[in-house]
């Protein structure tokens, strides 16, 4: 079985993100977790991987208007990009930090925005690249090599 | 070994959405700021909290905890349920608080290991 996935050399896939929408939060993430539990990654990459784009994903609700999920997964990486139409990053530094959260009360209440999403990302990621314009939007590449 | 099944037995605990009640229960995690349990809980561990909204199944699924236990007599909201069905998450809930039903919890994870 394993022969064959090897011949699938890259697995990609998108998903469109609606800004607010918490009651489909997870959706994009949770349909990366499957895919890579199906393509056998190893369990430690499909962890991290899961729950950076799971955090990143709820940035988008929490903050942004829309925004697009995109994954690839190939033999050396597993590269998530999410796009978003939302307020920008004022402070890359500062929100890196964690405890810092722009989010609003109603949203803390939820048990979100404690400021650790952006560091909990990082966290998981090999890579973090971040490209924010304020009043247009933020980019994240997250990537996780799969090998050491 | 202890499965989500004798937990709930054990402590009394009202199931709202049967999930993979033979799961096997590694241990328990407690907080109410789901990125807080994004970053430390650890797959199998039961889930001890106060929210109720249906981000907690996502957590769940996330995470791969083994059920999620709302406290103080809160019920899971009713998108909560269905997510939950969908994703076989299994959520129970209790009239005790969060320490009380910890403090129980912990004498039978402990007596067992």
């Amino acid at each position: 079985m394993s022969r064959m996935r090897d011949i699938v050399d890259v697995i990609e896939g998108s998903f469109q993100l609606v800004g607010g929408d918490f009651t489909n939060a997870g959706t994009a993430s949770g349909e990366l977790r499957t895919v890579l539990l199906k393509a056998n990654v190893q369990q430690d990459i499909t962890r991290r991987a899961a729950i950076a784009a799971f955090e990143a994903e709820m940035n988008v609700i929490i903050h942004a208007v829309a925004g697009t999920f995109h994954y690839v997964i190939n033999r050396e990486f597993v590269r998530i990009t999410i796009t978003d139409m939302g307020p920008g990053i004022e402070d890359i530094e500062l929100a890196m930090q964690e405890g810092y959260s722009t989010a609003p009360d109603w949203v803390r209440e939820m048990g979100w925005g404690a400021g650790m999403g952006l560091p909990n990302i990082k966290k998981n990621a090999d890579a973090l690249k971040i490209d924010s314009v304020i009043g247009e939007g933020t980019t994240l590449e997250i990537t996780i090599h799969r090998k050491r | 070994m202890l499965r989500v099944n004798d937990i709930i037995d054990r402590l009394g605990l009202e199931t709202k959405v049967k999930g993979d009640m033979d799961a096997e229960v590694t241990g328990c995690y407690i907080s109410d700021l789901l990125s807080d349990v994004m970053a430390n809980s650890k797959g199998g561990e039961l889930w001890i909290t106060l929210q109720t909204h249906p981000n907690i199944v996502a957590v769940a699924v996330i995470k791969g905890i083994s059920g999620i236990i709302i406290t103080n007599g809160r019920l899971p909201e009713n998108d909560t349920i269905k997510k939950a069905e969908a994703e076989k998450i299994t959520i129970v809930t209790t009239q005790h608080t969060t320490f009380d039903i910890a403090g129980l919890l912990y004498n039978i994870i402990k007596n067992v290991k």
